[in-house]
């Protein structure tokens, strides 16, 4: 095709005044899941939501999975989030977390300003829970712990973090958590990840 | 439509290209853009491509219009620091009408700045950042999903006004991940540059056609030899000193842009028919406007968004007729307000013209600009 002289008729992109979406604050709340997980950098809290917006798209959602960190490659605070809703997702990043979770007490202190006591809160067993930590209800399990003694590896501690939160939240079936979690690992640690899975579900008490 | 699949931002810019036709990739790896080169050293072998790491930006810029002369669509990509290495090869691509695509994921400047965190202070950059008088198309997704469609449509035109286009990402849509479905390619619509045997053009390799705005191509090394210089030339593309010849280059390579407005410039206007306030911004920053406007509906406000998806050229006739009919624009951006300089150029007087910036590498949040749209 050449760029001929004439010109084509120019159509403006348009989307109409809608009313919004009228929800109450409630059924806001239950549909619009913005889950926030810290840690340490190479500690794998990016896989980790990764992994969970991959659940949310296998389960037919909208997801917006971002992160932030540091130009160090390990150590440095991590902050990993992703947003997994019924409808389609305008601000991409999570502004109150409805779910947080922390895997390092820098990363606790340093985050757990921004919580309210709307968010529910999953700590790793080796962390201070801050007195005025504001927080439905606060989970306490030995994600970084049962990686090392129960699967045997201490870099499955994401996995066992994917399993225990999607025990707590129930955002996808076990089937598509499986799926996802198997499309993200590197190929050989197929088993050892299914391990880290299934120990991260039995962590939290049904 | 195919299936849902979770992609990012930049992930989406290399399938996209690669569907578009791109079989050719230099770069040096910078942050936010990295994965870029990462997914095209993986993907390009996969489709018969090329990908070359250059022992830096100035090379890749160079390689990357090497390849293209030679008559394969390619694509290099950077960040601020990276892009400004870029900049006089990019003019060289300029004058002698070489079809690339440049892609930049602004992060926070200046310098090497802040590596990891967001920016969209290189709008002004990618318009004046090489020398001389030229033609800049400059193209901003906001989402994964437009990522993919856009950076098409940035080889489309590169090709079809042999041009550079500058693909103006930044790090809150490079490195987002969303469920896209992937287009059919059966349903894509690509565009080739305009390929001519040489004898019809009398062996004048920059000659063009009565009614065309660019000369056709000749691939580079496909047994005709011609000349490709920086330097001003006539349809012989051999360097001249002659004013007559050399004004007429200029003034045809601002025109191909300028005149064909219509088919270049796109924008979006979201709730804006009713509204007496509207926010200006583009890319990733879309993102938080869009959710600050809602917000302010809720609230009983008017509210609207007005979207350039072409920053350069700025879609300013369809702004300049919207000013006349609202109160209030809001600019929002992630810098110390280059757009704002655009928006004030084209509004004038019509309405008032406020502005929201970011220039400490964190995010504009809806509630910022929701109080800049409440605010009398």
């Amino acid at each position: 095709m050449s760029a001929s002289k004439k010109t084509e008729v120019k159509e403006v992109k348009k989307t109409a005044t809608k009313a919004p979406a009228k929800t109450t604050a409630t059924k806001a709340e239950r549909t619009k899941m913005e889950i926030r997980l810290t840690g340490s950098g190479g500690q794998g809290v990016i896989l980790a939501t990764i992994i969970l917006a991959e659940a949310g798209v296998e389960a037919g959602k909208f997801v917006a999975q971002s992160q932030a960190y540091g130009p160090e490659a390990r150590g440095g605070s991590c902050k990993a989030e992703v947003i997994i809703d019924e409808k389609p997702i305008g601000f991409t990043k999570v502004e109150k977390p409805t779910f947080f979770m922390a895997l390092t007490q820098k990363a606790l202190d340093q985050y757990a300003p921004g919580l309210s006591k709307h968010c529910i809160v999953l700590l790793d067993s080796s962390l201070e829970t801050p007195e005025c930590l504001l927080a439905n209800k606060v989970y306490k399990a030995p994600i970084l712990e049962s990686a090392i003694k129960e699967v045997g590896k201490a870099m499955t501690a994401n996995i066992v973090a994917v399993g225990a939160i999607n025990a707590i939240l129930n955002l996808v079936s076990d089937e598509d958590l499986h799926t996802a979690v198997m499309s993200h690992v590197p190929k050989g640690t197929e088993e050892l990840n299914e391990k880290a899975l299934k120990v991260g579900m039995k962590l939290i008490k049904k | 439509m195919g299936k849902t699949v979770l992609m990012q931002g930049n992930e989406a810019v290399v399938e996209g290209a690669i569907a578009a036709g791109m079989r050719f990739y230099a770069g040096y790896p910078i942050t936010p853009s990295t994965e870029i080169a990462e997914q095209s050293a993986v993907r390009l072998p996969q489709v018969g491509g090329k990908f070359i790491q250059m022992e830096d930006e100035i090379s890749s810029m160079a390689a990357t219009i090497g390849a293209s002369a030679a008559g394969v669509k390619a694509m290099t990509a950077s960040s601020g620091p990276g892009f400004s290495l870029k900049q006089e090869n990019l003019g060289y691509a300029c004058i002698t009408e070489i079809p690339c695509v440049v892609v930049d994921v602004q992060r926070s400047g200046p310098s090497t700045g802040l590596p990891t965190s967001p920016s969209q202070a290189d709008v002004m950059q990618a318009k004046w950042g090489t020398h001389g008088d030229h033609p800049v198309i400059a193209l901003s997704p906001s989402s994964v999903r437009e990522t993919y469609d856009l950076i098409i449509r940035a080889f489309n035109l590169s090709e079809k006004y042999r041009t550079p286009v500058i693909f103006l990402m930044d790090e809150i849509v490079g490195h987002l991940r969303e469920g896209i479905e992937i287009p059919d390619p059966k349903d894509l619509e690509i565009i080739n540059r305009p390929v001519k045997k040489f004898a019809k053009q009398n062996g004048l390799p920059y000659h063009v056609e009565e009614g065309e705005w660019v000369p056709t191509m000749l691939p580079f090394g496909q047994g005709q030899r011609y000349h490709i210089t920086g330097l001003a030339h006539g349809e012989s593309g051999f360097p001249t000193n002659d004013n007559a010849t050399a004004g007429k280059l200029v003034r045809r390579l601002i025109d191909k842009v300028e005149k064909n407005y219509d088919d270049i410039v796109q924008c979006e206007e979201v709730m804006c028919d009713d509204a007496d306030v509207v926010v200006v911004c583009f890319g990733g920053t879309a993102r938080a406007a869009q959710s600050a406007i809602e917000q302010a509906r809720e609230k009983g406000i008017k509210a609207g968004m007005f979207r350039p998806i072409t920053v350069w050229p700025f879609p300013g006739r369809e702004l300049e007729k919207l000013s006349k009919k609202v109160k209030k624009i809001v600019v929002a951006e992630h810098n110390d307000g280059q757009i704002l300089l655009e928006v004030q150029r084209v509004v004038k007087n019509n309405c008032k013209v406020d502005f929201v910036g970011k220039i400490d590498g964190s995010v504009l949040t809806p509630p910022v600009i929701l109080s800049k749209i409440e605010e009398e």
